[in-house]
């Protein structure tokens, strides 16, 4: 790497081992067609369990290709057993896969998700996981109620640099996140998706099937009844506000309790005061103005702000699911309306 | 097969159908692309499912590493054994069904990797991908084999070829279009994939009135039984009484703004409550 317009020949091993890396942010995530199927046909055999499978690729630049993935058996049985089980079984699909020259480099992990609730406590803890042993890591949430509807549901997330930080300390008072001017907003990141597949694979799919002029997925798509869809989504919405309305209970809880034990001390303060200015007179010693040991000085814990933050996000998504759901339904309305003219 | 001296050649269709997941396609060719330098082809196990009828679903597969050389070959099968217990564990309704490969046509050597297989499952079905594209027609076929005897003694394995089919489930369905080409830069978005439809729709519309256009000025012969189709699609319709349907078309209306309503209002209360939270100063 050229300095200042000097080239510098060749830099000693030691110099470019002691530079820093520059990581380029991650800008797409590159998917292989292979890997979108053999999600699909994973999460749509175990429906409506929870699946979980891991991506093996390579990490380039500000790409990050996906070129393989597999499942992860259900878990079923006791935990002990299962962890080394898991372990085991992960493996030895690496070394199966690594001898028919499959890209032998996890980049993450893919679940199927329930109406789009997946932003969960689990979801962080696992990232963070990842995120010890591998650089970059993605997260792929699809979801095979939605695709039922006629989209494909798959979203690449990933953990904001800033969330990721704070939560090691596992600090979310609002000091700290204000420093950080960090709002629900950026605790998980969407990057977008680009797929992409082998000219052979292509020619062979497109030998196979012709373009006919109406395709199943036409028909899922037109569909009329909006019901059950947004019913269930409204379900889940109702779910998460009464949790939300929870957890900011729990925060006027604690306010009104800090409000309390400042007058509290305030008082003791006061009292501390007159019995010194009355000691000083009488010319005794003067009492320390701060008891440790008095319980309304014990610091009260401020709760931590992460599930509400969760929450929110999980229900900023089922919003904009009905959204979109709606937009979709007022098209498909006027367009029977169109029919009907006479 | 026959008990006597003479020589029985099946023949005919043998009533196997076999359908095949486009997964299975991907995995193959994929496995191809990735071989080793010295190797032509690419052999490997199927998974799937056979149902009571004869039908067999071709549902997952994977490749086994071999070696071939003019006169044998070796296939791994420790390597087979494995991988088929891993995911067994994942699915374990998705057995061995047969294997595949990926060479135009069916070769000798394969006859002895047919018999193989013919252990662990009674009728091996053997799929064939052609990726050298040697002929202009479908590259995909699959066969069944059965032994030709002569007496007690087994000869030869003819290969017959099967039906197959393509199947697609809807997930699958929709990420057509975009696994038809090599780069598609962004997945659609839900609008943007009903616009699609509602093209197509309208296309197909504006087809079959050029078609009634073109009968009814006599520039194409009437066909019966297009009409009669047509007739029963447009009939299928329902006939609503006007106001019944006017009343029906503002019901619905106003349920979805009522919904997008209740959406946004939720969405300012969580930004309003957002702000309150962080901008909570305690003295």
């Amino acid at each position: 790497m050229a300095t200042d317009g000097v080239v510098v020949p060749t830099r000693s091993f030691a110099q470019a081992a002691a530079s820093e890396e520059v990581s380029v942010p991650l800008r797409v995530v590159q998917i292989d067609g292979l890997v979108v199927l053999k999600i699909i046909k994973h999460c749509k055999e175990c429906m409506p369990a929870l699946v979980t499978g891991q991506l093996l690729g390579l990490d380039i630049g500000s790409i990050l290709e996906v070129t393989n993935c597999f499942p992860f058996p259900s878990r079923g049985g006791e935990e002990d057993e299962e962890e080394a089980d898991g372990a085991n079984y992960q493996l030895e699909m690496m070394r199966c896969l690594r001898e028919v020259n499959v890209d032998n480099n996890t980049v993450g992990w893919y679940q199927s998700t329930y109406m789009g609730s997946f932003q969960t406590v689990e979801l962080i803890e696992t990232f963070l996981n990842y995120q010890e042993n591998i650089k970059r890591c993605v997260c792929i949430i699809y979801d095979p109620l939605r695709s039922g509807q006629g989209v494909l549901a798959l979203k690449a997330l990933k953990l904001t640099d800033a969330f990721m930080d704070l939560y090691r300390t596992q600090n979310f008072v609002g000091e700290k996140l204000r420093e950080k001017s960090l709002t629900w907003k950026n605790i998980f990141e969407e990057i977008p998706v680009k797929i992409s597949n082998s000219s052979l694979v292509s020619s062979l799919m497109t030998e196979l099937e012709t373009d006919a002029p109406a395709t199943q997925c036409d028909f899922d798509r037109l569909v009329l009844s909006t019901n059950p869809f947004m019913e269930k989504n409204f379900e889940f919405l109702i779910e998460c506000m009464d949790d939300l309305s929870m957890e900011q209970q729990k925060f006027q809880y604690y306010y009104r309790n800090l409000a309390r034990q400042q007058s509290q001390q305030q008082i003791w303060l006061q009292k501390r005061r007159t019995e010194n200015a009355a000691r000083k007179q009488a010319g005794e010693e003067l009492l320390p103005e701060e008891d440790p040991n008095n319980p309304i000085f014990k610091p009260i814990v401020e709760p931590s702000r992460l599930d509400s933050y969760l929450i929110t996000n999980q229900i900023d998504n089922y919003c904009s699911q009905i959204n979109g759901f709606s937009g979709q339904s007022f098209s498909k309305v006027y367009l029977m309306d169109a029919f009907h003219e006479d | 097969m026959g008990s006597s001296t003479m020589l029985h050649l099946p023949s005919g269709p043998t009533g196997v159908i076999a359908k095949l997941h486009p997964t299975v396609m991907f995995n193959i060719c994929d496995s191809y692309i990735r071989r080793n330098d010295q190797q032509e082809r690419v052999i490997g196990t199927l998974l799937g499912a056979v149902s009571t009828d004869g039908i067999v679903e071709i549902r997952n597969s994977y490749a086994v590493p071999h070696n071939e050389s003019s006169d044998q070959v070796a296939v791994d099968i420790d390597y087979h054994r494995s991988m088929f217990e891993l995911h067994q564990r994942v699915n374990p309704k998705e057995v061995i069904i047969g294997w595949y490969s990926t060479s135009s046509g069916v070769s000798g050597s394969d006859a002895l990797i047919q018999d193989f297989y013919a252990r662990e499952v009674t009728n091996p079905v053997h799929l064939t991908i052609d990726t050298m594209f040697s002929d202009e027609t479908t590259s995909i076929k699959a066969y069944v084999s059965t032994s030709l005897t002569l007496g007690e003694r087994q000869l030869a394995a003819q290969f017959h070829e099967i039906q197959l089919d393509l199947r697609l489930l809807e997930a699958e369905r929709i990420g057509f279009d975009l696994l038809k080409k090599t780069m598609v830069e962004k997945l659609p978005s839900d609008l943007e994939g009903l616009e699609q439809s509602i093209g197509r729709l309208q296309n197909m519309i504006e087809v079959v009135f050029r078609y009634t256009d073109d009968v009814v000025e006599g520039r194409i012969l009437p066909d019966n039984t297009i009409g009669r189709y047509l007739l029963e699609t447009i009939s299928m319709v329902p006939k609503i009484a006007p106001e019944a349907f006017d009343r029906l078309f503002n019901d619905s209306i106003q349920d979805l703004l009522l919904v997008v309503y209740l959406a946004n209002l939720t969405r300012t209360q969580l930004a309003l409550a957002e702000k309150l939270n962080s901008a909570a100063q305690i003295l």
